[in-house]
């Protein structure tokens, strides 16, 4: 029955489509940006990677081979269920070609189930589970931003490197938080530091005072966090209470962006260690956009916006150069160019979906040594995307031979 | 070293002056929650929101209108106070005569649209109030930093407390309060004005949640879900301490506060369950709570 209707509706769509865009499925590109924008990532993502889309389409003119391209948008509220109902509907009833954005894990890797029965395109910049390239990869599905991996790289290795070589977790007490510090604690060892103990504590507590100072007294040169959002937040700010940065030791936040340094202010912040995959005060090209964003805005960009431009706009490139919407056509093209644009230099997509480009361990800077609003990162390191990003071969997806 | 435990001596005086600061936290908020539900029996679910709502407060007067923290101490709480009273005037006002379930719901409503509008306009990563000049840095006590900042916290919710208790138990309004939530129509015969009583009452109860949020405000981020972390603690605060008792109220804030910060030094994991585990061997030995009377 539903497949009837769904033949019936492609055929009337073909049959309307004007003849100048018979390439373009019923006449129009339409890109589903789907995340939190009410919950706790409404931050990291949220309204703003929808603004972040609609620039991307306004920069490219607002065509592609003739048809109109259109972004619409919902609010997943962190729900797999929610989530894969809407993409249901999205791509059944709403001529959706691609979802994209698709932060948290868990929704990430049900709308990529829904994608690749429905034969339909999906570009993940919110979510971080490397899963999404690796048992669970698509060969329609492409994860562009970052992964838990290139966090773990960036934090957890290059930090070493400076020096941080004895490491204390204060570690959220469920899933999420254990694999950040298992990761981790692997590329920390791996790069001969030592990991002095952790702290496990349960989700949104509002006060670590306790566990703040028993990471203070075991002396650790770095205190990783290993939580998220509101939780890091809080860690950091009461950090900066007790004296720990003053005292000498370094705090690593696994996940956390510049919109959420921008929540904490420098004052709470400043010393903190922390990997991103952008910074809008990079390179003239990166400033440029972001100035632009944030006219529209009134912020800056994180990775996870400028992602979403990025994604948006290499879609829309695929889509020209092929001359298609077609599926199988334009993943074959999003494979195989390469990404250069103000997010990426020089960016691959692995045969597994992921897009391979360099991280940046980043230090929060000192309220006195910040010049401007939003001027907030010194870059300590470049990571090569190559070492950042699991190698296709070892992803575990079995789309890679 | 002297050990407690297995832990050292300085790390237990560490924790246990940490378990204090946030039990100051909790007898402020179940302070509230205990006086209102005393002498309205409305069990005021929007609690936490005029926690983050006092918070909030003290985080617009800064940014928009340069007003520092000392005003906002006083402003913050008289500002959530009158909020509260247009919301016990224009509503709970008509729900005392029916069922407190009732109330139970409105509040819990107003709790989630309080908290929908903010994190619409605010996002949720909050936004960040620093510490007044007077009290940043910290004092080195030789078994820990105490952070100046908390100290305060400590000292000021100890003198709110004991002056909401006094008040109460001990001022000719206070004994009009308590004569009312006896037996209302009596003391209305004698010419009291009961619903001002109530309204006022209300008004007092969520200007305390206002002065506890402008205090936590350079503690913890000003965030629109920060009401809402902790209200749930906060009620089994008030079961503990048995429904309606002040004193009882008081008292328990600051032991709970202590237990839960040395679960965090023995077993973290269960640190956010210790109060519930507590409320539930409390309610098992004595129901009516610690302080309560028997019915």
């Amino acid at each position: 029955m539903k497949l009837t209707y769904l033949m019936s509706a492609a055929l009337l769509a073909a049959a309307a489509a004007p003849a100048f865009a018979a390439e373009i499925s019923d006449g129009k590109v339409k890109i589903g940006i789907l995340n939190d924008q009410s919950g706790v990532y409404a931050d990291f993502g949220g309204k703003w990677s929808v603004e972040a889309a609609k620039m991307a389409v306004e920069d490219f003119g607002g065509k592609v081979q003739g048809a109109t391209i259109e972004v619409i948008s919902a609010d997943h509220q962190n729900k797999p269920d929610i989530a894969a109902n809407i993409a249901r509907q999205w791509y059944d009833t709403e001529q959706v070609d691609a979802i994209m954005e698709l932060t948290t894990s868990s929704v990430a890797l049900a709308v990529q189930g829904i994608s690749a029965e429905k034969k339909k395109i999906d570009i993940v910049t919110g979510a971080a589970t490397t899963d999404l390239t690796g048992k669970a990869c698509s060969p329609y599905g492409f994860h562009w931003a970052y992964d838990t991996h290139s966090l773990a790289v960036g934090t957890g290795g290059a930090l070493v490197k400076q020096g941080g070589d004895t490491w204390y977790f204060l570690t959220a007490d469920y899933a999420f938080g254990y694999s950040l510090e298992e990761q981790t604690s692997n590329f920390v060892k791996a790069q001969g530091g030592k990991v002095l103990g952790s702290v496990r504590h349960p989700l949104a507590t509002t006060d670590y005072s306790s566990f703040l100072l028993q990471a203070q007294a075991s002396g650790a040169k770095v205190i990783g966090l290993a939580n998220a959002g509101l939780d890091t937040a809080n860690s950091i700010k009461q950090a900066a209470e007790f004296g720990i940065v003053a005292g000498g030791q370094r705090l690593a936040a696994l996940l956390f962006t510049l919109a959420e340094v921008h929540g904490l202010g420098l004052e709470a912040a400043q010393g903190l260690t922390l990997t991103e995959g952008f910074y809008w005060d990079r390179n003239d090209e990166s400033r440029e956009w972001s100035k632009r964003y944030m006219e529209r805005t009134g912020r800056m960009p994180n990775m996870v916006q400028a992602g979403t431009y990025s994604a948006v706009t290499q879609y829309l490139k695929a889509i020209d150069k092929s001359g298609t919407d077609e599926t199988e056509a334009v993943s074959e093209e999003l494979h195989a160019m390469p990404v250069d644009d103000i997010f990426a230099h020089g960016g691959k997509v692995g045969p597994n979906g992921r897009m391979i480009h360099d991280m940046y361990l980043m230090e929060v800077k000192k309220p006195s040594e910040s010049k401007q609003p939003w001027d907030y990162y010194k870059v300590l390191a470049t990571i090569p995307g190559d070492e950042a990003y699991i190698k296709p071969e070892e992803s575990g997806c079995p789309l890679v031979d | 070293m002297i050990t407690i435990l297995g832990i050292p001596i300085q790390a237990f005086l560490g924790q246990l002056l940490v378990g204090l600061i946030n039990g100051s936290f909790y007898a402020m908020l179940s302070l509230g929650l205990a006086v209102i539900f005393g002498l309205l029996r409305v069990i005021n679910f929007a609690h936490g929101a005029q926690y983050m709502l006092g918070a909030f407060v003290g985080y617009l007067l800064l940014v928009q209108l340069g007003v520092g923290y000392w005003p906002a101490l006083l402003l913050a709480p008289i500002i959530v106070g009158i909020s509260g009273i247009v919301v016990e005037r224009l509503a709970l006002a008509r729900l005392y005569d029916v069922d407190p379930l009732y109330g139970l719901l409105f509040t819990f409503g107003l709790a989630l649209v309080l908290e929908g509008i903010f994190r619409y306009y605010f996002g949720v990563s909050g936004n960040p109030y620093p510490v007044p000049p007077l009290l940043a840095g910290g004092t080195n006590l030789g078994f820990m930093f105490l952070p100046n900042y908390r100290g305060w916290v400590v000292i000021a919710s100890l003198i709110f407390c004991l002056g909401t208790w006094l008040v109460i138990e001990k001022t000719k309004l206070g004994s009009y309060l308590r004569a009312a939530t006896e037996n209302r129509s009596l003391v209305q015969a004698f010419g009291v004005n009961v619903p001002l009583l109530l309204t006022l009452t209300y008004g007092l109860g969520s200007a305390l949640a206002g002065l506890a949020g402008i205090l936590a405000a350079p503690v913890y981020q000003v965030s629109p879900l920060m009401g809402s972390n902790l209200i749930i603690v906060v009620f089994a605060v008030v079961v503990v301490g048995g429904m309606g008792s002040i004193l009882g109220a008081i008292v328990t804030g600051y032991l709970l506060g202590v237990a839960e910060g040395l679960t965090k030094v023995f077993y973290p994991e269960a640190s956010n369950i210790v109060v519930f585990v507590i409320m539930a061997i409390v309610l098992l030995i004595r129901p009516a709570g610690l302080f309560g009377k028997e019915a």
